[in-house]
Formats: structure tokens, C-alpha cells, sequence
């Protein structure tokens, strides 16, 4: 039989399992459908409830204007699936092409697409993760858990990790009207993610809302009474802070352990893929039959030097979704490469934090409309003289044309005289990024892999 | 009703905030707080915020509009 037959089958009635049930997984799942597959479709979700989304988790939930468990995200159309909900993946048989599942079940398959994504990482100390009162947040539960006891008044929240989470979460906690302090590594919040210029710009908006933030601190002990309730928290400064309630937000760990042993390039840094989304094998030769997409993808991006990205991103998990699962039923003629720009958003003390490119290649960075003091600003950051990233604060309708730039390499700094610029914004000033050597609770876009212009491997260093 | 903003594409026209103001309301300048989860009584609202969206990024699953699907799914779910 041809080739060209085999697809037709495929299409036909081949059968696609997904493993993953969250926004990737989904989106994933009707991409297949709404193109004309019409074989068997599996969705596999270690979490027992439905895809469902995230983001409101910190933020409209946290503040009581949202349910915890009525967050499941909205359905374009009938998916004809079958779902294994509650039963994570425990293994994958590449040669033989199935899936094991935890309860011991096994699922074939033709087409295969990991979306597992990432989970919170947890407090290093598992006794001390036990207490009462010691939380993460990334699942619906986690949330559901925390605004109870958001609810219940706490004396003082301690948020250790002043990443975007950890930051949301002491936003929602002030609006709340309970005492926050936070707990920072590096010399700012969000430093990982956009620098230190615009760090201190987030440290100065946290400490107006009235957040005690604490920067170049770490927790280095949670304590708790005999009754096992968390009592107070010893700091790296030899302070200690009575608190009741601790929300570890140091950042997240890819969901790749299933996959231990299975021959695929799997690790801590997530799955590698070409930028068709089809994965790589240990060998690092790439897949013709298992797809990546979301949280748990590296994949190259022509736009930035062809370098590995993984991207903790809402929209790259649904466009890379999308992308993989048109390739999965396509002729590689047809298919379609990632090319999607990073973006991302965070809502924290009543402002709009978003941004495009990315931030952390940027080596300077000048603020190029409003004003860092009064928080309204749009930031550009350069890398080899040329536009690479944006990010506004409560300036979202600067980002669309800061895209186009990024998109076609536009010089940095900008040549145009624009429009709003203070005299503080005038000239470009080192972004000021951490020593990448320092752990962190790590930027939410790591870079990694190789440059074919300058046959560098830069590593993602290890964290937490 | 199950409902979703893109906020990568959201602008902060506010103009959901105005036309269903139970599900979407402005936080601060610019940033778009929503309940995923809106009430039935709420459909008109949403569904005319969602069309009025100049940017489009309300996505909304809309029970009547398309029968049966949600059901029909979890008719599968084990």
C-alpha cells in the first residue's frame, strides 16, 4: 500500500491516544476531529475531572468570584472519546506502540500525543510539606483547598517564590485583606522572568499593596505545634515569622517520570521535539508517531536562533496543541511548524502584566512608552541589536506592534522616535537578569539546546 | 454555560464588562476578571458580550446552540 493510503487509513480509522486531559490535551482532541479524523480517540488525565482551566485558579478563585470546580473549559464540539480520567500513564512501549496506564490497563495506539504538562513543585522538606497549612497551587484542588482556608482568615500568609503565581497569590491575599509576607531568593519579584529593571518596578508595586516583601531571602525551615499545624517559618536572615498558612510557589516540574525508560528523550527539562512537534528519541533521532505539545515540550523556534524552548505558556499550549495534532494526521508536506510567539499575561494588585518574545534572552532593555515610576510602561528588551521581547504593565495595546518587531528582527534599540517616551526611558540599561548559576524559582521561559549560528549549548542550569 | 477569554488577545475594551457585567468585570485599568462557569440566566448577556468582543477572545460553549455535545461527552467518561 502507498503512503499516501497508510494516511488515509490513519484518518479513517486509525487510533490517536492522548495522554494528558488538561488545555493542551483538549484542544489537541478537536483540532484531530474538526480536520477530519474519524478513528478512535483517547484521552488519558491522571486528575478525575474534566479539562479545565487554570489561570482563574489565582486569581478569581483565590478572591471567592469564582468556583474552584467550575472552571472546565468550554467545548467547541462533540469529541466522539473515550476518557480515562483518574488513571495517570505509567509507561510507554514505543515498539509496540501502547500506553500503560496506572491501574495496570493498556491502551494501543497508531498516533501518540504527550501533553502532560507540569505540576507544582513541592516543598523540599516532605515532613514539613505535610503540615496543616502548608499549600501549592496548580490543580483545581490545590485551589479549592487554599480559598477555603483563605476564607477562614488566617493570621498571616507567608508565599514563598515571587514568581508570577506566587506573586498572584499575594495580590488575592491583600485584596482579601490579609496580612502577606513574601519570601524572594532572588533581589526581586518576577526577576527570573523579566529582569531586574522591571523586577524592582513588581517589588515597588507589591510593598504599596501592602505586601511585607522580603527579597534575598530564603525559607530555610516550616515549623510546626504538636497538633501538626503550621506555626512559623525560619528565614535564611536567622528571623523567624509566626504564620499559619504557606504557599510554596517555587515553580514546577515537568511531568516526564512515566516515561523513564521508554527510550524517549524525556527529562526534567520536559520532552524535546522538532518544530513539527514530533518528539525525539534518546538517540535523538526524531518520531514519526509520538507528537508533544504544551508545558511539557522543548521545541526549536526558528524566530529565536532555532533554540529549545519550553514555554509554561496558556497560548503556546493551545497553538503548539493545534499544530501537533494537524501534523499527527498530515503528509509531512502538509505539516506546519511552531512559530508561535511567546505571550503571556498575570493579573496581580489591579495590574496587566503581558508580554511577547522572550524576555529573558533580553541583554538590555528600554523602556519605550510611559513611565517606570508611575507603573504604566511598555519595556523592550534587545539581544544582539535586535528587538527580541516586550512587556507592558496595564499597556496591553503596545504589544501587537512590539510582535510584528520581534517577528522581523527589527534593530534595537528602536530607531523611531516613539510616541509617550519619558526622559527616563531615553537610553537602553542592562536588563539586569539573574546569574542563570543561582537557583531561583526560574524564569517561566527557559532556554535551551543549541544555536546553529554559533554552535554554543547553553543549559537550562538546575533548579530548586 | 462553560465560557473562556483569551487574554493574550484581550485589550481591555471592557465592552463584555459592560454587557454582562455579572460574568466580566474590569480589575484595575485594563486586566479582565470572568467566571468561567456562567449562569443559564446569564446566555443573552454572554453571548452578546461575546460577539461584541472587538477583539474576539470570549469563547463560549453554548448548551442550546449546539445540542447535546457536552453531554455526549461525558455520556463516555468512565
Amino acid at each position: 500500500m502507498s503512503g499516501d493510503g497508510a494516511l488515509e487509513r490513519l484518518r479513517r480509522e486509525g487510533r490517536i491516544v492522548i495522554v494528558g486531559a488538561s488545555l493542551a490535551g483538549l484542544r489537541a482532541a478537536e483540532t484531530l476531529r474538526k480536520e477530519g479524523f474519524t478513528g478512535s480517540l483517547t484521552l488519558i488525565g491522571d486528575e478525575p475531572h474534566e479539562p479545565y482551566d487554570r489561570p482563574p485558579l489565582s486569581k478569581q478563585v483565590l478572591l471567592g468570584h469564582a468556583s474552584a470546580d467550575r472552571t472546565e473549559l468550554p467545548r467547541m464540539r462533540g469529541l466522539d472519546a473515550d476518557w480515562r480520567l483518574g488513571v495517570a500513564a505509567a509507561g510507554l512501549d514505543m515498539a509496540d506502540r501502547r500506553v500503560r496506564l496506572a491501574d495496570g490497563d493498556e491502551v494501543e495506539y497508531d498516533r501518540l500525543l504527550i501533553t502532560t504538562g507540569v505540576r507544582a513543585r513541592p516543598w523540599p522538606h516532605p515532613a514539613e510539606a505535610e503540615l496543616d497549612g502548608v499549600f501549592v497551587l496548580r490543580t483545581r484542588d490545590d485551589a479549592a483547598r487554599l480559598q477555603r482556608r483563605l476564607a477562614a482568615s488566617p493570621r498571616r500568609v507567608l508565599v514563598i517564590g515571587a514568581g508570577f503565581t506566587g506573586s498572584e497569590i499575594a495580590s488575592a491575599c491583600r485584596e482579601r485583606g490579609l496580612p502577606v509576607t513574601v519570601a524572594e531568593r532572588g533581589a526581586a519579584p518576577l526577576v527570573g522572568a523579566l529582569g531586574g529593571v522591571i523586577g524592582q518596578v513588581a517589588a515597588e508595586l507589591q510593598r504599596a499593596h501592602g505586601v511585607d516583601l522580603r527579597c534575598g531571602i530564603m525559607v530555610t525551615g516550616l515549623e510546626g505545634d504538636s497538633a501538626g499545624r503550621l506555626r512559623r517559618a525560619h528565614l535564611s536572615d536567622g528571623t523567624t515569622l509566626d504564620t499559619d498558612v504557606a504557599v510554596v510557589s517555587l515553580g514546577a516540574t515537568r511531568n516526564t517520570e512515566w516515561l523513564a525508560g521508554s527510550g524517549l528523550g524525556a527529562g526534567p527539562r520536559g520532552i524535546a521535539c522538532d518544530a513539527g512537534c514530533r518528539a525525539f528519541d534518546v538517540r535523538g533521532i526524531v518520531t514519526d508517531d509520538v507528537f508533544v505539545a504544551g508545558d511539557v515540550a522543548r521545541s526549536p523556534h526558528a524566530i529565536f536562533g532555532y533554540q529549545f524552548l519550553s514555554l509554561e505558556h496558556w497560548g503556546n499550549a493551545v497553538a503548539q496543541a493545534a499544530t501537533a495534532a494537524h501534523n499527527m494526521i498530515s503528509s509531512s508536506s502538509e505539516r506546519r511548524p511552531h512559530l508561535w510567539v511567546p505571550a503571556f499575561w498575570s493579573s496581580q494588585f489591579g495590574v496587566n502584566i503581558k508580554s511577547v518574545g522572550v524576555p529573558s534572552l533580553g541583554e538590555e532593555v528600554i523602556v519605550a512608552q510611559g513611565s517606570l515610576a508611575e507603573r504604566r510602561f511598555t519595556g523592550v528588551y534587545g539581544y544582539q541589536d535586535r528587538v527580541i521581547a516586550a512587556v507592558s504593565f496595564d499597556q496591553t495595546k503596545w504589544l501587537e506592534f512590539y510582535q510584528r518587531q520581534i517577528e522581523t528582527a527589527a534593530p534595537f534599540p528602536p530607531e523611531y522616535s516613539s510616541v509617550n517616551r519619558r526622559p527616563e526611558g531615553l537610553r537602553p540599561v542592562p536588563a539586569d537578569f539573574p546569574d542563570p548559576s543561582l537557583p531561583t524559582h526560574g524564569p517561566s521561559v527557559t532556554v535551551s539546546g543549541y544555536s546553529p549560528t554559533d554552535q554554543r549549548i547553553t543549559f537550562t542550569p538546575a533548579r530548586g | 454555560m462553560r465560557l473562556v477569554v483569551d487574554l493574550n488577545r484581550c485589550q481591555g475594551y471592557a465592552q463584555c464588562a459592560f454587557l454582562a457585567p455579572d460574568v466580566f468585570a474590569m480589575h484595575g485599568e485594563e486586566s479582565l476578571l470572568y467566571n468561567p462557569h456562567a449562569e443559564a440566566a446569564q446566555r443573552e448577556q454572554v453571548l452578546r458580550a461575546a460577539t461584541a468582543c472587538p477583539v474576539q477572545a470570549i469563547l463560549v460553549e453554548d448548551p442550546d446552540a449546539a445540542p447535546g455535545a457536552a453531554e455526549d461527552e461525558l455520556s463516555h467518561v468512565r
